[in-house]
């Protein structure tokens, strides 16, 4: 029970959870191993429609880190429900659904549809992808329209709602606060930052899409500094993000002041990360001399205070 | 699927191309799929299996960039971090039928095991192997030793001058197994044999199916290049 952690609509054995993007819907992943060992798993956004995403090259190795630039390809909020999800409730962890749109009606449609699942516990609301023309990063950089989608999103959910935020703002803790008042149940970040590689042989930018959002480690220190800042900003739960590869970095992650932690682009370089990680939690607590793991969400800050 | 293999011998055997031999578990492994290999580099590289001899793999790969520049400098007795065998390859079961195999540059070394394969099962081939120049040739004697094999450079410094789909408009066959670059892939895919597979190479991120970085588009949509290929039939992608 160390590691049982109880958050709006979750109840999550472990806090370990597969990020948005990174593990598609499950089924390759439960080839490898069994998905029930998670304490949740963040879905591929859907859309209001199928979309077929970006061109090709998608993805640009940059050190320490990845861009990628894929673009909300999925199959639709109706087909991820008739077939991925159906697949996904034979397990038993915590679905939690991105939901992203180009317009405040599409993302109206897909929270209603995928929050009436009784598989999914939790809506993640996608304001911070940077790969598409529409929507996706343009409500995520705005305070006011974000607020503003959070409310009607929340209205339309029988879900709690997370709201996925954007590094790519000037004050995170404004974005966090906008949304808090707005009616989230809580918040999961970063999404990708903003970046550009260029093939020297070609002059020209290697994604298709020119620009593409970086993650992996080279982005870990940025999503510590936000947790650190919006935990305090804020009093709804985090769900940290960013280059989580090793067991250490989650605990960086719940001290910054996260309550659970998802692991994106390490699960390309091993597929079988988020097991390990999990595996090597109670152990790594008994030696650090920690109980419940979230007996020290948030000391990063707390200790500022009494070393004063 | 993960598993760490041993890596037996790994010398470069023409321009800028070295060959990697590592002693892996048990795996059946077919030939035109992948091994994703971890390297100093965040992402795993594609390597296509170049042969198989008990539960010796044999890897061709091409020193393009960092991970491949650092995976050169491994020595016998390291180890390595393989994800694999992934990916559907070539379909072997083509008797009574003749086979052409059109391999370009590093596009080459599939159509080694798969040429090996097919022999075994008494089907008969023929090879087309397109190089940019003399330097860079591997695999000519390997591939002499199982039948008619044909080699072209771009510059004429070895074997017939041009590009592969010169020899190719004169065979005559039923069945064509392709692997090279995409300008290649595109001519072989359009030419006159009946039945033509080729093998597509792409940009990729976890190699199982799940990030959606090496899709293709195809005529109903897209498919995965790491999962649904990376073999297809020529009419099931649309280059």
């Amino acid at each position: 029970m160390r590691l049982h952690i109880e958050l709006p609509g979750l109840s999550l054995k472990n806090p370990i959870m597969p990020a948005s993007g990174c593990f598609g819907f499950g089924e390759e992943f439960a080839k490898l191993y069994d998905l029930s060992i998670l304490g949740g798993i963040m879905i591929k956004a859907a859309t209001g429609e199928a979309r077929f995403g970006n061109e090709t090259p998608r993805v640009a190795e940059t050190a320490q880190g990845m861009l990628n630039a894929i673009g909300l390809q999925n199959p639709g909020v109706d087909a991820i429900v008739e077939a991925k999800l159906a697949f996904l409730a034979k397990f038993d962890t915590e679905i939690i659904a991105n939901v992203a749109g180009s317009t405040p009606e599409e993302y109206i449609h897909v929270a209603r549809e995928m929050s009436a699942d009784p598989c999914v516990k939790a809506l993640e609301l996608n304001i911070s992808c940077p790969n598409v023309k529409c929507g996706g990063m343009q409500f995520g950089t705005d305070p006011l329209m974000a607020a503003e989608l959070t409310r009607l999103v929340k209205a339309a959910s029988t879900k709690p709602v997370y709201v996925k935020l954007s590094p790519n703002v000037t004050s995170i803790t404004e974005m966090a606060r906008a949304v808090e008042a707005a009616g989230a149940d809580g918040i999961t970040m970063i999404n990708t930052l903003v970046g550009m590689r260029i093939d020297i042989t070609t002059g020209q930018p290697i994604l298709a899409n020119r620009i593409g959002g970086l993650s992996g480690p080279a982005i870990k220190p940025v999503a510590i500094r936000m947790v650190y800042e919006v935990a305090q900003a804020v009093n709804i739960p985090i769900i940290g993000m960013g280059g989580v590869r090793t067991v250490d970095d989650v605990l960086e992650f719940i001290y910054a002041g996260a309550s659970a932690v998802a692991v994106g682009t390490a699960n390309f370089e091993n597929p079988y990360v988020c097991q390990e990680i999990i595996e090597a939690l109670p152990g790594r607590l008994d030696e650090l001399g920690i109980d419940h793991i979230l007996d020290v969400r948030g000391k990063a800050y707390e200790q500022v205070v009494s070393r004063a | 699927m993960r598993q760490r293999a041993t890596i037996l011998s790994n010398r470069e055997i023409a321009k800028a191309t070295m060959e990697m031999k590592v002693r892996i578990g048990d795996a059946t492994i077919a030939p035109g799929t992948f091994f994703h290999v971890k390297t100093s580099e965040l992402l795993r590289r594609p390597l296509s299996v170049a042969n198989v001899e008990a539960d010796v793999v044999t890897f061709l790969y091409k020193v393009v960039g960092t991970g491949t520049a650092e995976l050169a400098t491994r020595r016998a007795g390291d180890e390595l971090d393989v994800l694999g065998p992934l990916g559907n390859g070539f379909p072997l079961a083509k008797d009574g039928k003749r086979v052409v195999l059109v391999g370009g540059g590093i596009g080459v070394p599939p159509l080694y095991y798969t040429r090996r394969m097919l022999a075994a099962r008494g089907i008969e081939t023929v090879a087309i192997l397109g190089f940019d120049s003399e330097a860079s040739v591997f695999y000519e004697d390997e591939f002499r030793e199982l039948g008619e094999t044909i080699i072209t450079t771009v510059d004429g410094t070895y074997g017939e001058m041009g590009f592969v789909t010169g020899p190719l408009a004169r065979i005559d066959a039923d069945v064509l197994f392709s692997c090279g670059p995409e300008p290649m892939l595109k001519a072989v895919a359009a030419s006159h044999i009946n039945e033509r597979y080729i093998s597509i190479e792409n940009r990729m991120g976890c190699g199982i199916g799940a990030c959606f970085a090496c899709v293709c588009k195809a005529p109903d949509g897209y498919v995965k290049v790491c999962s649904d290929g990376p073999v297809f039939r020529a009419e099931e992608v649309t280059l």
